[in-house]
C-alpha cells in the first residue's frame, strides 16, 4: 500500500531483531519506535535538529530520524534501552536522577547518550566543551543547569574525585 | 540559597528536601510512556489536513479520492461532527473543522485515519479543497475597527483600568512604545494521543494535556456524548508551558476512533505542532510614566494591544493580566491602562508561561530605566524606592495582604559581584565563548559588556472570580508485606514540573507514611484544574494535604482521640490502626474567592502574587549585532521551597525561555503566514546559549498557602527577558524597543 516493502533484520542493543514487511521509506527512528517496541529514542522534530532521537550507529552518535532503517542493516545500533535498566543504571543515568536534570524527560534519553559519547571520548572536558557537546540536544524545561551539573558529577566520579558542585558550570 | 525549611521529624523524603522524582528512573531508561509512545493493537494513524491560507472561503471539499485509497479507513470533515461544531477554553468560537471560512493558516479542514502514517499523509494530500483566498486581517490595531472576521466580532476584550487621579502629572515624565513578537512554547513532545472506542458508544482518550476535565467537557460536547462516556487518562507529557491548555487533536482523534471502531493514534509533526497550538500573544505597548523629582511614581498611563489571532482561547484572561500588572511591582497611586485583545487572521494565541505579565514587563521595565535616566538616578535605587510591599494597594485597588518581598528579590539579584570582564579577556575557553560562538566571527577587542536589572510579578491561580478548585483522594492501607502504603489520586497534570514528587512529599510529611503510590491522573476523580498559572503546588498540593488531614483524623478516631486531626498522628501506630482496614478520603481545595474586575478594572481579582528580579550580564559585538548572555543572577519570592532542587530547575528553565524571547525566539509572520515552523528556523536556546544562573530563594511563607509555598514556574520567565534587553541597551546605548532583539537591530541601528 505504501510502496515497496521488505523484511530485514537489525542489530539493536546486541540482539538481532526482525523487521517484517516494512515500507522501505521508514526512518530508523520509526522502526525502532513503532515496529520494534523501543520508544526510548524520541521524536521531537524528526528533522535532525533536536537530538531527542539520538542513538549510536557503529559507535557514532546520530539522529535516528535522519537514517533510513533499511540502510542500517549492517550496523550495530545502540539505544538508550541498551544502556541501563531500572536495576542497573549507567553512571550518567544515575547522575541525571540525582541532580534534578530530568523534568518532562523528553530530551533525557538523547542527552544521556550524548553525555556518554562525550565522556567516553573526552574524560575531562572543559565547561565549554560540555556545552558544545550537548548543544545538539535541545531541552525546553531545565535551562541545562542541572544537566551540566550531572555531567560534572559523572566527571568527578569517574576521575575518583568526590563531592557534587554547587552552581552550574 | 537560603535554607531553614522545616521538615517534620521522623520524615524522610518529605517537604523541604530535594526528593527524587518517582518518574525519574523510567525517564532516564527510556521506558516512560509519553503520549507519542502509545500503541494499541490494530490502531490506525490519524492525520490532519490544514489550510495553507490565513484567510479564505471554502467553496468545496472533495474527499472522494482520499476515501478510495487503499489503507485509508476514514476521512472526516465538519459535516461529520455529531455534536457542537465549535470548541474553546472560555468561548466556543473555534470550529472543530473549518467548513465555510478559514481564519488562520493551519486551520484544520479534515482528518484521515489510515493503516500507516505515510498513507495518512498521502490521503491528506489527495483531499481537494477549492479555496477563494481572501486578504487576511493581520494588524491587531486595525482589527479593532475593521469589519468582523468572525460572528463574535474582532474584540475579545477591552478593559480600561482607571485608578486614582487621572489628571495627576509628575514633574518628570517619560514616554515609550514597545513591541513583543510571537513566541512559541516549543515543548519537545509533540501533540499526540490515542483514542480507543468503548463498547457503550463512548471513547477512551489517552492524552497529553494540562487540564483533563476541560478537555473532556469540550470533547464530549463536540462528540455529542454525555461527559461520563468520554474518559480521559493523562499520558506522559513532553513539556507544556501553556500550549496544551487548549484542545488540539483531542476531538479529531476521538471522532476517528468512533467512526472507524478502531484505536486511532495521532501525532503531530514539529511543523504541524507550530500550527496546532496557541502561542504567546504578540503585543504593542505604549507607556507614559510620571514621577516626582525624588523618583516616586505619580502615574502610569499605558495602552496595550494584544494580537489574539483567529480564535479566543484564553485571550480575555491574558489581557486581564496584562492590564492588572501593566505598571509592574511598584506603588502607583494613579493609573490609566487601556487594554485590548483582538481577533486577527494570525495564528491563535493563548496561554504561555507568564500569561500577559511577560509582555507588559518588557514595557514597564524599559520605562523604569528610561525614567531613571531622565531623573539621573540609579535604576536599582528607583525600583527600590517604588517597590511594592505588604499592605500596598495595586492599581486595581486590591491591597496586598500576603507577602511581597520586592525589595528582597531586587537586593538578592544585585548582591552578587558581576562576573569580571577579565574572565573573558584573555579568553578562558577560547573564542567559542565570544558573542556568535561557533561562528567565530566576533572580534574580542570590539566586545562590550552591559548589565541590566528587571523586576516582575504576576498572580498565582486563576483570577476574577474563577473557582479553580482541585480534588485529591488519599487512601492508606497495609500492603502485602503489612507495611503502610498511601495511594494518591489526583487529576493534576504532571507536565515535567514535579507535582508527582510533591504529592509524595506531602503525604510523607503529613501522614508519616514513607511508601506513597500515585494512581494515573484521569477523569474518574474530580477536576484538579489546569497545570498553569503557577497553581498546582498551591491548589492540588492543598487538596492532597486536606485529604491527608482527613485520613489523619480517621486514624485518630480509630486510636480513640476525639475531634479533629491531632498533631500526634505521626506518633500513632499506623500499622496497628490499619489492620481494621483501609482509610480512603477525598477532599476538594478551594482558594479564597476573588471578584471580577469592574468596568474601571477595579476589584480584589487575585488570590496571591509572586515576584522575581533578574540581573543580566551580556557581551555584545556591536558591529555584528551578536549577543552573548554571560550570567543571570536572580532573587525569587517562593514562599517556601518545598523541593529546592525542583525550584532551581523551574528557575533555570524559566530563564532559558525568557532568554529565548529576549534574543532568539519569534514566529515570523508574513501576511498571516508562518515562515519558520521548524526547529531549523525557530531557534530555542541550546546549552551554548544559556549562561550560568545564580539563584537566591526568598523564603517568606505566604499566609493561607498550603505549607506557605508560592508557585514558582512563571516568575523566572517574566523579568529575565527585560533584564537581558536592559543589559544590551547598557552595552550599546540603543533603545531596542522590540523583542526579540535581532543582530540587525544592533548592527544596523542608526547611531
Amino acid at each position: 500500500m505504501t510502496g515497496a516493502t521488505e523484511s530485514y533484520e537489525l542489530d539493536v542493543d546486541g540482539r538481532a531483531l526482525p523487521v517484517a514487511a516494512a515500507w522501505l521509506g521508514e526512518s530508523l527512528l520509526y522502526v525502532l519506535r513503532e515496529r520494534l517496541g523501543l520508544p526510548g529514542a524520541k521524536n521531537a522534530c524528526e528533522q535532525g535538529e533536536c537530538g531527542s532521537c539520538s542513538i549510536f550507529l557503529d559507535d557514532v552518535l546520530v539522529n535516528a530520524c535522519c537514517v533510513l532503517a533499511a540502510d542500517a542493516t549492517d550496523a550495530r545500533i545502540r539505544t538508550v534501552e541498551g544502556f541501563g535498566d531500572a536495576d542497573h543504571l549507567s553512571d550518567v543515568q544515575a547522575a541525571f536522577l540525582g541532580t534534578g536534570a530530568v523534568q518532562c524527560g523528553f530530551c533525557t534519553p538523547g542527552l544521556i547518550l550524548a553525555v556518554h559519547d562525550l565522556l567516553d571520548q573526552v574524560p575531562d572536558p572543559t565547561g565549554l566543551e560540555v556545552r558544545e557537546a550537548i548543544s545538539g540536544n535541545l531541552c525546553r524545561c531545565t535551562g541545562y543547569g542541572r544537566i551540566l551539573q550531572a555531567v560534572e558529577e559523572v566527571k568527578a566520579t569517574r576521575s575518583g574525585a568526590s563531592g557534587p558542585r554547587g552552581e552550574s558550570p | 540559597m537560603s535554607t531553614g525549611t522545616e521538615v517534620r521529624p521522623g520524615t524522610r523524603s518529605g517537604l523541604g528536601q530535594s526528593v527524587r522524582r518517582p518518574d525519574g528512573t523510567p525517564k532516564v531508561t527510556g521506558t516512560f510512556a509519553f503520549s507519542s509512545d502509545l500503541f494499541a493493537r490494530g490502531m490506525l494513524w490519524g492525520r490532519t489536513l490544514r489550510s495553507p491560507h490565513p484567510a479564505a472561503r471554502i467553496r468545496s471539499i472533495d474527499t472522494s479520492i482520499a476515501e478510495r485509497m487503499p489503507g485509508v479507513a476514514s476521512v472526516l470533515t465538519a459535516r461529520d461532527v455529531p455534536g457542537r461544531p465549535t470548541y474553546g477554553l472560555e468561548h466556543a468560537d473555534q470550529p472543530v473543522f473549518a467548513s465555510e471560512t478559514v481564519r488562520f493558516q493551519g486551520e484544520p479542514i479534515a482528518v484521515v485515519a489510515a493503516e500507516h502514517p505515510e498513507l495518512a499523509l498521502r490521503a491528506v494530500a489527495a483531499i481537494e479543497v477549492d479555496y477563494e483566498v481572501v486578504t487576511p486581517l493581520t494588524d491587531a490595531e486595525a482589527a479593532i475597527g475593521a469589519a468582523p472576521i468572525h460572528p463574535d466580532g474582532n474584540v475579545f476584550r477591552h478593559l480600561h483600568l482607571r485608578h486614582g487621579d487621572l489628571d495627576a502629572v509628575g514633574a518628570v515624565s517619560v514616554e515609550g512604545s514597545y513591541e513583543v513578537g510571537m513566541q512559541d512554547q516549543a515543548f519537545l513532545g509533540p501533540e499526540s494521543g490515542l483514542a480507543i472506542p468503548v463498547d457503550d458508544g463512548g471513547v477512551e482518550l489517552f492524552i497529553s494535556t494540562q487540564w483533563l476535565h476541560v478537555d473532556r467537557d469540550q470533547v464530549a460536547a463536540c462528540l455529542g456524548l454525555p461527559p461520563e462516556r468520554v474518559h480521559l487518562t493523562l499520558s506522559g507529557i513532553g513539556g507544556a508551558f501553556g500550549a496544551r491548555e487548549d484542545v488540539s487533536l483531542q476531538v479529531h482523534v476521538c471522532l476517528l476512533a468512533l467512526r472507524t471502531g478502531r484505536p486511532v493514534k495521532m501525532l503531530y509533526s514539529r511543523e504541524e505542532s507550530f500550527h496546532g497550538h496557541v502561542h504567546r500573544h504578540p503585543a504593542r505597548l505604549w507607556y507614559r510614566h510620571h514621577a516626582d523629582p525624588d523618583g516616586r511614581l505619580v502615574k502610569v498611563e499605558a495602552r496595550i494591544v494584544l494580537d489574539g489571532g483567529a480564535y479566543a482561547s484564553s485571550s480575555t484572561a491574558v489581557i486581564g493580566n496584562a492590564v492588572c500588572f501593566a505598571a509592574g511591582p511598584y506603588r502607583v497611586p494613579n493609573a490609566d491602562v487601556d487594554g485590548w485583545a483582538v481577533r486577527t487572521n494570525n495564528p491563535p494565541c493563548g496561554a504561555m508561561r507568564g500569561f500577559g505579565a511577560v509582555q507588559v514587563c518588557f514595557g514597564h521595565e524599559a520605562q523604569m530605566d528610561r525614567l531613571a535616566a531622565a531623573l539621573a538616578m540609579d535604576p536599582v535605587e528607583l525600583r527600590l524606592r517604588n517597590a511594592l510591599a505588604p499592605g500596598d494597594e495595586l492599581p486595581t485597588g486590591q491591597v496586598i495582604t500576603g507577602t511581597a518581598p520586592v525589595r528582597e528579590v531586587i537586593e538578592a539579584a544585585m548582591a552578587l559581584e558581576p562576573p569580571p570582564l577579565a574572565a573573558t579577556d584573555p579568553p578562558a575557553d577560547g573564542t567559542m565563548d565570544l558573542p556568535g560562538g561557533a561562528g567565530l566571527t566576533a572580534t574580542r577587542a570590539d566586545v562590550v559588556r552591559g548589565t541590566g536589572l528587571a523586576v516582575g510579578f504576576k498572580n498565582l491561580m486563576y483570577s476574577e472570580g474563577f473557582d479553580d478548585a482541585s480534588t485529591a483522594n488519599v487512601r492508606v492501607e497495609l500492603d502485602h508485606r503489612g507495611e503502610p502504603l498511601a495511594t494518591v489520586h489526583c487529576a493534576a497534570a504532571e507536565v515535567g514540573q514535579g507535582f508527582v514528587t510533591l504529592a509524595q512529599q506531602i503525604v510523607r510529611s503529613v501522614l508519616g507514611v514513607e511508601q506513597v503510590a500515585l494512581r494515573p491522573a484521569d477523569t474518574t476523580i474530580g477536576s484538579a484544574g489546569s497545570t498553569s498559572a503557577s497553581r498546582q503546588t498551591w491548589m492540588s498540593g492543598g487538596a492532597v494535604e486536606l485529604a491527608c488531614l482527613a485520613v489523619a483524623e480517621a486514624l485518630a478516631e480509630r486510636a480513640g482521640y476525639g475531634g479533629g486531626a491531632p498533631d500526634e498522628v505521626l506518633d500513632l501506630d499506623v500499622v496497628e490502626l490499619l489492620r481494621e482496614g483501609p482509610i480512603d478520603r477525598t477532599r476538594a481545595h478551594h482558594h479564597p474567592p476573588t471578584e471580577p474586575l469592574d468596568e474601571d478594572g477595579q476589584g480584589d481579582a487575585h488570590v496571591s502574587f509572586a515576584f522575581a528580579a533578574h540581573r543580566a550580564v551580556v557581551d555584545v559585538d556591536p558591529e555584528l549585532g551578536l549577543v552573548k548572555v554571560r550570567h543571570i543572577a536572580t532573587g525569587q519570592d517562593v514562599g517556601r521551597a518545598l523541593n529546592p532542587q525542583a525550584v532551581i530547575g523551574q528557575i533555570e528553565g524559566g530563564i532559558a525561555q525568557g532568554l529565548g524571547l529576549a534574543v532568539m525566539e519569534e514566529m515570523l509572520l508574513e501576511d498571516g503566514r508562518l515562515r519558520n515552523p521548524s526547529f531549523t528556523d525557530y531557534l530555542i536556546p541550546t546549552a551554548l546559549d544559556m549562561p550560568p544562573v545564580t539563584a537566591t530563594l526568598i523564603e517568606q511563607p505566604e499566609p493561607g498557602a498550603p505549607f506557605g509555598a508560592k508557585g514558582v514556574g512563571e516568575p523566572p520567565t517574566i523579568s529575565s527577558t527585560p533584564a537581558i534587553v536592559a543589559a544590551i541597551r547598557a552595552a550599546t546605548g540603543l533603545e531596542l524597543p522590540r523583542i526579540p532583539v535581532r543582530p540587525e537591530h544592533i548592527a544596523l541601528a542608526e547611531a
